[in-house]
């Protein structure tokens, strides 16, 4: 019976839904507010039974009803049961069904923070959500029903995919699909704007928090993917510029371009139909990436079962959700007006060049992405093009964008002069030069690459430090009066400097792992050892160790530097039972200065094993650069001025109400 | 300078900076393409020596050998073999009789020497480099018995 009601409501929820895309839009082109207020209800309503079809297969799987064929193919009567939650969506119709349901939790959130919104302006964008949950709940209803029956019941399931079963994986999906479904808001945002003529600096001030809070939960969900990359595939690689991690990045690059050129919309009234242009941008890459992703176009763990059908579908419901906001953004855009003029120098300018590298960036990804399958799908042949193309593509376009970006916040709105910011930066760069070749010195090898890489982020740091510095302490200025102009600042920009200096964490830590880091694959057995970067790995055993649902062979690595013992690492190889495939577990010993990185690869007929040793100084400084970012990310949507122009509303809608 | 003039000199230099720009990112994009060929191309010298590219097809049951951290294999594609060394650890899915795809340089020697070996992340799964490879030499051989 579960499954059956799940199934109904979806159906329930696809009809709220429709209703929800088409009354408050047309009840808002009419002016007829009893439309329009509609548009809150439904959108609760279909988050309702949204929820209500999540919990039901969820429920399916924590029962291990094999009778239902999703949960057949992708769970097992021995998997642990928080893996059991997470086989959720760990196929192509549950993280359809978690696709929706993040949908859903988005359009609660912006019917229940959105009081302060003109109504006509709320109508729609809660309707354009409920457009773009028509699309993906007949999706799932026409071609991947998660609720589809298996008759006979198998006796028992096949199988989560192994590589799927570590606690990364569990939040992983759920937090990148927050990201990718968040620019649905910005995008809803800026198409109830186009509709409504209502393109201004209140529209950006708006939407500025919401896409922010997809941003945040975007870059985490990359984050933790990069993470569980590097400790689960046994390679040790964090960024592989595989076609599916592109997938996430060119949304990320195109939402962090967003967020930059609002802050221009929202100051300075500029940019505005830039902005609205990267908002559905941004959001169209997300449906292509979830097109690439799950039509089984890319070879990769994300691609599922290869139905040609709903590739198709996807294709379909991109071509019209892209067609037509194109269509709408090229009859109303033209008739947004300017901005402000600025300078040659000024913010708008700096943030300007930010825009053109980011887009640049993500147009260059884009290709590297896509011309593959262009060539294919033409019939001429398959080609793939390589990390070193994007590597070159990012040095090339980051270290520009870094410079602004040391710039850009050091100078004024409108028009600025060139010898004061010379004069207060040319410091910062010396500062920087310095400690780049001084690190460079230290580690023992001073290289063109590794030299730019820290030049970029000890820049960073150094301008920010200018930045504050003057802030907190202006020329003529007393010490007594710090904390009260620390006070002063605002949270928005102590979320730029957290998320910039996130920035140089992420740029150290790239430039010190790229070109510091050693491997080595040796042949290991009890007794054997092995020696990188000064540090000893000597294997002391070698066991076998059952789990729940696979067997593993288990090695015993004593690291040891000098004559001290610092780790004993325990990396494993298992074989799991159902698919029988094996699986590689790293052991990793991490501190902020280095990981020590051991994975077992093969064994031999000699009973040794190809043991692969590796050194990745810094490495966890590329996540917490990303940790930083997102930190910065809320820091900046929790500024006051989102909040208190609320409380001014209400209170004039108050006044309104006794007047 | 007058302002008119100025503003063309500015108008010149971001065209030039983002033309420098543009062409740098697609001379880095022409020269990073990977090709990909089926052992039956590469027995017949199609595939370029001393460029990288990717070679797909099964592992040919048997001819897996491994000498400490060095592995030789054969990948065919039912028609023709290609042999391949690969110094390092193969990927957990690399097995006899599967699909795999290497990527790497031909060497004058006939060896196909892999700087990465890939393999299909689930036991259903076939990489659509190995899938291309095998379709090529069905149809081949449906073509040669065709014309007997």
């Amino acid at each position: 019976m579960i499954p059956e009601i799940g199934h109904l409501c979806l159906f329930l929820a696809l009809a709220v839904a429709l209703a929800q895309g088409v009354l408050p839009l047309v009840g808002a082109q009419r002016g007829q507010a009893s439309w329009m207020v509609l548009a809150r209800p439904l959108a609760h309503w279909q988050g309702l039974f949204v929820a209500i079809a999540f919990v039901l297969l969820s429920a399916s799987f924590v029962r291990n009803d094999f009778s239902v064929l999703y949960v057949a193919s992708n769970s097992n009567s021995a998997l642990p049961l928080p893996y059991r939650m997470a086989a959720v969506w760990g196929g192509h119709e549950g993280s359809l069904l978690l696709w929706v349901l993040m949908l859903n939790l988005w359009s609660v959130a912006v019917a229940r923070f959105s009081a302060r919104l003109p109504l006509p302006f709320a109508a729609r964008i809660l309707a354009v959500m409920g457009l773009v949950s028509v699309g993906f709940l007949l999706f799932m209803l026409l071609t991947s029903n998660p609720f589809d029956r298996l008759i006979p019941a198998a006796a028992d399931g096949r199988d989560l995919n192994p590589l799927l079963q570590d606690p990364g994986m569990v939040i992983h999906p759920p937090m990148l699909y927050m990201g990718y479904v968040g620019f649905s808001v910005a995008f809803a945002f800026a198409i109830a704007a186009l509709l409504g003529g209502n393109l201004d600096a209140a529209w950006a001030r708006w939407t500025r928090p919401w896409t922010t809070a997809a941003w945040v939960f975007l870059t985490f969900g990359i984050g933790l993917g990069s993470w569980w990359a590097y400790n689960e595939l046994g390679w040790g690689g964090w960024w592989f510029w595989d076609p599916v991690e592109n997938a996430s990045f060119m949304p990320w690059l195109a939402g962090t371009a967003l967020i930059h050129s609002l802050a221009v919309s929202e100051k300075r009234g500029g940019f505005k139909v830039w902005t609205v242009w990267l908002a559905i941008v941004a959001f169209s890459l997300s449906l292509l990436g979830t097109f690439l992703v799950r039509s089984g176009v890319l070879s990769s763990v994300h691609a599922f079962a290869t139905d040609p059908r709903r590739g198709l579908f996807i294709l379909g419901f991109l071509v019209v959700v892209i067609g037509s906001s194109l269509a709408l953004f090229a009859w109303r855009a033209p008739k947004v007006g300017l901005g402000q003029r600025f300078g040659l120098l000024s913010r708008e300018s700096l943030l300007l060049a930010n825009n053109m590298m980011l887009a640049a960036a993500c147009g260059a990804v884009l290709l590297g992405t896509l011309y593959p399958l262009f060539i294919d799908a033409l019939g001429m042949g398959k080609i793939s093009v390589g990390p070193p193309y994007f590597d070159a593509v990012f040095a090339l376009l980051m270290a520009p964008l870094v410079f602004v970006m040391g710039i850009g916040p050091l100078t004024r709105w409108k028009q600025d002069e060139a010898a004061p910011l010379v004069k207060r930066l040319a410091p910062a760069l010396v500062i920087a030069l310095v400690a780049a070749l001084g690190v460079g010195a230290w580690a023992g090898r001073i290289t063109l690459l590794t030299t730019g890489g820290l030049l970029m982020a000890f820049w960073i740091v150094a301008s920010l430090a200018v930045d504050l510095k003057d802030k907190l302490l202006p020329a003529g200025s007393s010490f007594r009066q710090v904390g009260h102009r620390a006070g002063q600042i605002p949270l928005a920009m102590w979320g730029m400097l957290a998320a910039h200096l996130g920035v140089a964490a992420f740029a150290f830590g790239v430039a010190m792992v790229k070109t510091y880091e050693t491997e080595r694959d040796v042949k290991m057995g009890p007794g054997d050892s092995t020696e990188i970067a000064g540090y000893r790995f000597k294997m002391t055993g070698l066991r076998e160790v059952p789990g729940p649902n696979y067997a593993a062979m288990q090695g015993t690595i004593e690291v040891s530097r000098g004559d001290r013992v610092i780790a004993t690492l325990l990396p494993e190889k298992r074989i799991y039972r159902v698919q029988s495939n094996p699986m590689t577990e790293a052991a990793v010993d991490s501190n902020p200065l280095r990981d020590l990185y051991i994975s077992m690869g093969e064994s031999l007929p000699t009973g040794e094993w190809i043991v692969r040793v590796q050194y990745k100084p810094f490495i966890v400084w590329i996540w917490g650069g990303c940790l930083m970012m997102m930190a910065g990310g809320v820091l900046a949507m929790s500024d006051r001025r989102y909040r208190v122009k609320k409380a001014a509303t209400a209170a004039a809608r108050d006044r309104e109400a006794t007047a | 300078m007058k302002p008119r003039h100025k503003k063309i000199a500015i108008a010149v230099g971001l065209l030039g900076v983002v033309g420098v720009g543009v062409g740098l990112i697609l001379q880095a994009f022409n020269s990073n393409i990977q090709f990909s060929y089926t052992p039956t191309q590469i027995a017949a010298k199609e595939a370029p020596v001393g460029r990288t590219f990717r070679v797909g097809g099964l592992v040919q049951a048997g001819t897996v050998a491994r000498d400490g951290v060095t592995v030789r294999f054969t990948v065919t594609d039912t028609a023709k073999t290609v042999p391949v060394r690969y110094e390092g650890i193969l990927p957990d899915l690399f097995k006899e009789g599967k699909g795999v795809v290497a990527q790497g340089q031909l060497g004058s020697d006939g060896v196909f020497v892999a700087r990465e070996v890939l393999a299909k992340h689930d036991e259903n799964y076939m990489p659509p480099e190995a899938a291309d490879a095998m379709q090529r030499a069905a149809k081949a051989k449906a073509l040669v018995q065709a014309a007997k």
